[in-house]
């Protein structure tokens, strides 16, 4: 018999649509060039990239001359954190960024504290919210950027992004927004945003991993990442990943004219996998109810672990992910699921089920059947089924001796 | 080199952080879009315009005003010449 597969993974990457990967055949053959090359070769390479500039730059209502190729989304935001701190490192060293952020955006924090910076991390509240209230309080006379993700992959909560630009303007601050897991998904829109910068990536919406993008409003200065040639007007060197950004933007074409429909059919599959596991015993959802992503449920189940939960899951075919990052050791706890105040027993059993476009209704039945079944079996056999008992909490999950 | 204070531009393109050579191709793209007489303002922090830009006026024509430092970037004047 062959075993029902369901991918419920889509904020990992999501599978290409059969048009981008048509557009983008011809730039792995025939349509060789390289953009800088004054040929024909090179002219057409020239011509498809930027063909595709207009169209990503049409998904997020920027001009094309704001849209700066990347390889990734981690790259677009590395690019974005860390140019603009040093940009504008004159007027000061100090930057805010959320605990919900990705670790692309933690981590180039990081390396800006060990370069003098000055880095606050924003706390949010049980749904994942920044508070704009709260950055308003942690700006000082040294604030010269801000960095808020639009929309955790985590927990899927949306954040009020128009409300944080609002406080920023009033103190000039750059403001950044990671929406690598938006972009596509639902209506981006950097002028109604009002922010600076913004990152994307192509493989949240259907196009190429290895194609990524970095808004960078016109007239902001940016220090480059990668230095070298003039590709992207001297701001991101490295020959550009031709058939990646054609299918970028094919992907992003395809992205605004089904957006609405993409999100009225995602829409009700969540909903039915939120309300079934309200129904579950010691099952909670992560995030916002109403400010979220369309195609995600994100829950942290008691008494059993994310890991624990994946493998079993995958047996039957759903594939899906935990918040939390396994180490060989000792298995953490999820910092953006601490962030939010969710106790460290309880973040270890987080799960997160993001849909698209090739999930069907029957697909959700399906999960909506195995998962409480998964979690009944897990519960039976745990250690930790009649409480946690004296484990630690501060993401670790060593049992006391 | 030429130090100038107060030229008045008529177009100014800020081109701070980007790489070398688009001190040049901007140059070249931009100065096709004046008329003869009219004046171009540079910013950029790349030294090595001290060299290319000067070099690039007296082979093409135009006219290199000078240059005026602020403390992160540099300005340099272009008048487009009449050939």
């Amino acid at each position: 018999m062959i075993m029902k597969k369901c991918y419920f993974d889509h904020v990992a990457t999501n599978p290409l649509h059969p048009d981008v990967l048509e557009s983008m055949m011809p730039y792995f053959t025939e349509e060789f060039g390289n953009p800088l090359s004054v040929y024909e070769y090179g002219i057409k390479a020239k011509d498809a990239i930027e063909a595709a500039r207009e169209k990503v730059a049409a998904l997020v209502h920027a001009k094309p001359a704001e849209i700066i190729y990347t390889s990734s989304g981690a790259e677009a935001n590395n690019f974005a954190l860390r140019g603009m701190a040093l940009a504008r490192q004159n007027e000061g060293k100090h930057i805010l960024v959320s605990r919900m952020e990705h670790h692309s955006i933690l981590n180039a924090a990081r390396f800006l504290e060990k370069s003098d910076f000055t880095v606050t991390y924003l706390p949010v509240d049980k749904s994942g919210f920044v508070d704009p209230d709260t950055v308003k309080k942690m700006i000082t006379k040294e604030t010269t950027l801000i960095s808020v993700t639009h929309a955790s992959s985590e927990v899927g909560t949306i954040e009020q992004i128009k409300e944080i630009v609002k406080v920023a303007k009033e103190h000039n601050i750059i403001v950044h927004t990671d929406a690598v897991a938006t972009t596509g998904n639902i209506p981006v829109d950097v002028q109604d945003l009002g922010v600076d910068l913004l990152s994307m990536a192509a493989h949240q919406f259907y196009g190429p991993k290895g194609a990524g993008a970095l808004y960078v409003k016109q007239g902001t200065r940016i220090v480059p990442l990668i230095y070298g040639g003039i590709q992207e007007s001297g701001r991101r060197a490295g020959t550009e990943n031709v058939p990646a950004i054609v299918g970028m933007g094919k992907a992003a074409e395809l992205a605004k004219a089904e957006m609405q429909k993409r999100m009225e059919y995602l829409r009700p599959l969540r909903d039915k996998i939120i309300d079934t596991m309200a129904n579950v015993e010691r099952v909670y959802l992560t995030g916002d109810r109403t400010a979220r992503l369309p195609g995600h449920a994100s829950f942290c189940v008691e008494y059993i672990e994310g890991e624990a939960m994946l493998l079993l899951l995958a047996a039957k075919g759903i594939f899906s992910a935990s918040g939390s990052a396994c180490s060989s050791k000792a298995l953490k706890a999820s910092p953006v699921l601490l962030s939010m105040g969710i106790p460290s027993g309880l973040a270890q059993g987080s799960i997160v089920f993001s849909l698209g476009m090739d999930n069907t209704p029957e697909d959700v039945d399906y999960l909506s059947n195995e998962f409480p079944a998964v979690i009944r079996r897990l519960r039976e056999i745990s250690p930790y089924a009649q409480g946690w008992g004296d484990r630690e909490e501060g993401g670790s999950c060593t049992v006391k001796k | 080199m030429k130090f100038v204070e107060n030229v008045k531009p008529d177009v100014t393109t800020d081109i701070v952080y980007m790489m070398c050579p688009m001190h040049l191709l901007k140059l070249e793209e931009q100065i096709k879009e004046l008329d003869p007489g009219q004046i171009l303002e540079i910013m950029t922090d790349y030294d090595g315009a001290f060299e290319d830009i000067p070099a690039w006026c007296r082979k093409t024509g135009n006219e290199f005003l000078g240059v005026q430092e602020s403390p992160d970037f540099f300005k340099f004047y272009i008048k487009k010449g009449t050939r």
